[in-house]
């Protein structure tokens, strides 16, 4: 149906194509309908009425107005949205909508913003002549993200279809009939998608608000600006509402080849946390054992001292969510005191495949390529925590485009499409890589011989590796916790393999904001500003960490929880000379590794840019300014390199740093062929492993600092999750209190019992209060009870 | 994707199924299920809460509507949707025998408000109350579809139409 017909909306000749509703060729063409139940993402309901217009076909009118969403349009059809019987039918649909609408707008937090008000003032009548009883709903509490006020709704079931379409998860309904219909859960239910705040810019009317933001502003009060998601690699565009210097909320902003209409909990109420008590405002230094506040320029100066001290003997660990600005000036500093390691992969333990990894690793396909996937495999990655709108895309793909997806993971995943899960051990996961490409014919030559000539494929591979290639576009990716793997420089080899056998895209889903940029920054040992090989390469942060360094340079992150080895860590830096620690917060591990703090700016109030997942280059601007004393990061290390009397460090502007990053980029074409064969050989295995997952809501320093997050069921849970046979076989029951051990690393804490967890392993997440005096991520553990 | 043909579930694995409700009961609602094309095993959704609700001893509890989703691979909450919806289901526990009067358009015209005051006087229930006596829970539903002899009643399976007072009266006292 690609032919083109012309139709007629309010005089107006409109081009459409066949099939397309009315309401969607007239919004194309600006000319406006009122609507309530209608979004262009969603099914189409047609039950709010709101769109009723009048419409003739080749000149026979209709005997009733209809619906322009749920109307498709034919040849010869001329529609009226304005004329006295469309306008009629509008005003008294408006009416109905109106007798049970409580009459609250200046107690409401949507009241200014509300669609309802709006299509009111415009099509409804000026007085209302319901003199009648309301109806009046308890509110429900969906958890802390929603605030609810079921009086006000409308029914539209935008919220409802969301749950079904989008989310993959029905949590809302209508139940009852007629004037008791309720939308809700029905039963006591918290909302527990990662998506659910999508609603609230769903809901037309006040029904569905956000519950950090209620009552805290009007909608006129705010001013917008446009801003970027600071956590997962899918870098969201958002609108940042704003008052008098201080973000107020954020909203998506819709890109369609990026986040489409939508945004994760995780962007939306992560602002909150650039308002926690423990704003770094002041640089900070410690003198016997007391923090005290300094002046810029003396802290600077000291740190300057400190740094040429160390020289070559600097370590520089800068969190992958860093501007490409900072990167860029952070390696140059690094580099220029004559060090080559600075490193920004803090969650991974094995740096084996340096030599051969690819130079500027990124997603394989564009991030809307995804939903045109036919098959998918998803290697060591919940990907609903990592990236929760990729896994939308996935589900996309699973769902219109029927897409097998396969799963290897060191624990079932809770998926909102169906996918053929392989759940092991790190070991077995391995395996079963190996498996699948043994059954696409793969030769196992160099470090691959070995997994190869174990590998065994059962009917659960073969089915595995037939789905991939007979998929004419598939895709295999590697997600976070494949990164922390023991063995990554082996997955990376096998999939790049099951990649070129089975003729897939091979992906990688980097762990922050800006891992991508990272390459391009030269923020790693092996990597050179513009995605170049070091000759010399540096120590990766496992290296820079085993062997301490005189002193270390830490970029906004928190020892015992950013890192994959929070105990070597705290070993390391408890060891150096020296360590400066730039920061936007404050932390209780940073306050004991420390010697001087320094402040900077978070997202929202510097400039810069970041370069997501699929390598598109986004830049932002700083829309507040940063609390007390703190500093955009580039210019923290701008001054520094000045006072090291480093070249290369003049420059005026955010702009001008990443315009020098950009010159320097434009060969860099993102890759993710492997340079030349691996020597590895596989990790030992392990009686007891622990797989330290990052849950959702304590991905980095901005998010755990964020209050309703931290209450929503993202926020994970400290506990030791056991198979319920693997706690048996260890004598232990759900609810017992254990030590855990890593090596010389333990911790005390509590059995829970979850059958997602395989035997073998003990689910124990990382980046959680008490992690930090764990050892590696993913790696052997031993359990007894305390 | 619309509505309908989004997979609303992750399936409940047959072991879980396996242990769900009664042989018997199962094998009445998978030939319930067997009604329908595999992907719209859902349609059975409302002969499956009849024939657990008349199993139940006529009332649906919450845990039973959530069996009845995971039986059918459905979310709980459009089991709920549908139980709430329909006055023949019955969501708190009742006596024996309901009598359920309609009241639409038809019968209302043909006097079912009548019937409805006098049960309301003589027997002391309110619409969803069951008498002191626990004999019967009276109730007031939509259309049963019986618009040619209303006002129309149903008791237990039975309709009885074109109902006076008295008639009423009559079929009550004959409850056991």
């Amino acid at each position: 149906m690609t032919d083109k017909i012309t139709i007629e909306i309010d005089g107006r000749a409109c081009e459409a194509t066949p099939g397309e509703m009315i309401i969607a060729v007239a919004d194309r063409e600006g000319i406006s309908i009122p609507r309530f139940c209608y979004h262009k993402k969603l099914s189409i309901a047609a039950n709010c009425r709101m769109c009723l217009v009048e419409m003739e076909q080749n000149g026979r009118p209709f005997p009733k107005p209809v619906p322009a969403c749920a109307t498709p349009v034919c040849a010869g059809l001329k529609v009226q949205t304005r004329s006295p019987k469309a306008l009629e039918a509008q005003k008294g649909t408006m009416e109905f909508l109106l007798i049970n609408h409580p009459l609250d707008c200046p107690i409401c937090d949507q009241g200014g913003e509300c669609e309802l008000q709006d299509v009111a003032m415009g099509y409804g009548r000026d007085v209302s002549r319901y003199v009648e009883r309301k109806r009046v709903v308890m509110d429900q509490d969906l958890g802390s993200l929603i605030a609810t006020d079921m009086t006000r709704c409308i029914h539209c079931t935008r919220c409802v279809r969301f749950g079904a379409e989008i989310a993959g998860l029905r949590e809302l309904g209508a139940t009852g009939r007629g004037e008791q219909v309720r939308i809700g859960t029905f039963v006591e239910h918290t909302m527990a998608h990662e998506l659910s705040g999508n609603i609230i810019d769903l809901c037309p009317v006040g029904a569905l608000t956000s519950k950090p933001y209620r009552f805290q502003a009007r909608a006129w009060e705010l001013t917008q600006a446009p801003g970027l998601a600071p956590h997962d690699a899918l870098g969201s565009n958002l609108n940042l509402h704003l008052r008098r210097g201080r973000v107020m909320r954020v909203h998506p902003r819709e890109n369609e080849a990026i986040n489409e209409t939508w945004i994760s909990d995780r962007d939306r109420f992560s602002y909150e946390g650039l308002y926690s008590e423990d704003r770094l405002t002041a640089p900070l230094v410690k003198k016997d054992g007391v923090w005290e506040a300094i002046g810029w320029s003396e802290a600077l100066q000291l740190a300057a001292t400190r740094l040429k001290a160390a020289g070559a003997s600097l370590g520089t660990l800068i969190s992958p969510a860093a501007t490409l600005e900072e990167m860029f000036l952070a390696q140059k500093l690094t580099r220029g005191l004559g060090s080559n390691d600075i490193d920004s992969r803090l969650r991974q333990q094995d740096f084996r495949a340096d030599a051969n990894a690819p130079l500027l690793p990124w997603l394989g396909v564009p991030i809307a390529a995804v939903e045109r996937q036919q098959a998918i495999l998803l290697v060591g990655s919940d990907i609903r925590a990592e990236v929760p709108l990729l896994a939308h895309r996935i589900r996309k793909a699973a769902m219109e485009n029927e897409a097998r997806v396969f799963v290897i993971n060191p624990y079932a995943l809770e998926l909102t499409f169906p996918a053929d899960q392989l759940v092991g051990t790190p070991t077995a996961n391995l395996q079963d890589l190996a498996a699948i490409a043994k059954a696409l014919g793969v030769k196992g030559t160099g470090s691959l011989k070995d997994p190869l000539a174990h590998a065994s494929p059962d009917a659960g591979h073969r089915a595995a590796a037939d789905a991939l290639l007979q998929a004419g576009s598939g895709l295999i990716l590697l997600g976070a916790l494949a990164t922390a793997h023991p063995d990554y420089a082996l997955l990376q080899a096998l999939a790049s393999a099951v990649a070129k056998a089975a003729k897939l895209n091979l992906g990688f889903i980097p762990a922050a904001a800006n891992a991508v940029g990272a390459h391009l920054a030269g923020a790693l040992p092996q990597v050179l500003p513009g995605a170049q090989a070091a000759e010399v390469p540096g120590a990766a942060t496992r290296a820079m960490l085993a062997e301490p360094r005189r002193a270390y340079l830490l970029w906004q992150l928190e020892p015992g929880h950013d890192l994959c080895d929070p105990a070597l860590a705290t070993q390391a830096l408890g060891r150096a000379e020296f360590v400066i620690a730039c920061a936007s917060h404050r932390s209780p591990d940073l306050e004991a590794l420390a010697h001087l703090m320094l402040p900077i700016a978070a997202f929202a109030e510097t400039a810069g840019t970041l370069v997501n997942v699929e390598g598109t280059w986004q830049s932002f601007r700083g829309v507040v300014p940063p609390p007390g004393e703190a500093r955009p990061g580039w210019k923290v290390l701008r001054v520094l390199g000045n006072l090291l009397d480093l070249p290369g460090f003049d420059q005026d502007s955010q702009a001008e740093v990443a315009t020098e990053v950009s010159n320097l980029c434009a060969d860099a074409r993102p890759s993710n062929a492997l340079r030349g064969t691996l020597k590895a050989s596989s990790a030992p295995a392990a009686d007891l492993w622990r797989i330290g997952n990052v849950p959702l809501y304590r991905l980095d320093l901005l998010v755990r600092r964020a209050p309703a997050l931290q209450r929503a069921r993202g926020a994970g849970c400290f506990n030791a999750h056991l198979h319920p046979e693997q706690a048996a076989a260890l004598g232990l029951a759900a609810g017992d209190e254990v030590i855990v051990r890593q090596g010389e690393a333990s911790v005390r804490t509590q059995v829970s019992l979850s059958a997602t967890v395989p035997l073998g392993c003990a689910r124990i997440p990382a980046a959680m209060a008490g992690s930090e005096h764990l050892g590696v991520q993913i790696g052997p553990l031993s359990i007894a009870k305390a | 994707m619309s509505f309908r043909s989004a997979p609303l579930t992750v399936p409940t694995p047959p072991e879980v199924k396996a242990g769900l409700f009664t042989p018997e009961i199962r094998a009445a609602l998978d030939a319930q299920v067997a009604k329908y094309p595999d992907e719209w095993k859902q349609s059975a959704v409302m002969p499956a809460l009849t024939l657990v609700q008349d199993w139940n001893g006529g009332w649906l509890s919450r845990q039973l509507m959530d069996d009845v989703a995971a039986y059918l691979d459905m979310p709980a909450i459009a089991v709920y949707e549908v139980a709430s919806f329909y006055n023949m289901y019955d969501l708190e526990p009742t006596a024996k025998h309901k009598v359920c009067v309609c009241n639409s358009i038809s019968c209302m015209l043909n006097g079912s408000e009548e019937l409805i005051h006098h049960v309301e006087h003589k027997y002391g229930v309110k619409p969803g109350e069951t008498t002191a006596d626990g004999r019967f829970t009276f109730k007031e539903v939509e259309c049963l579809g019986a618009c040619r002899h209303a006002p129309a009643v149903l008791i237990g399976h039975s309709y009885h139409e074109h109902l006076t007072p008295a008639e009423l009266d009559k079929l009550i006292e004959g409850l056991g």
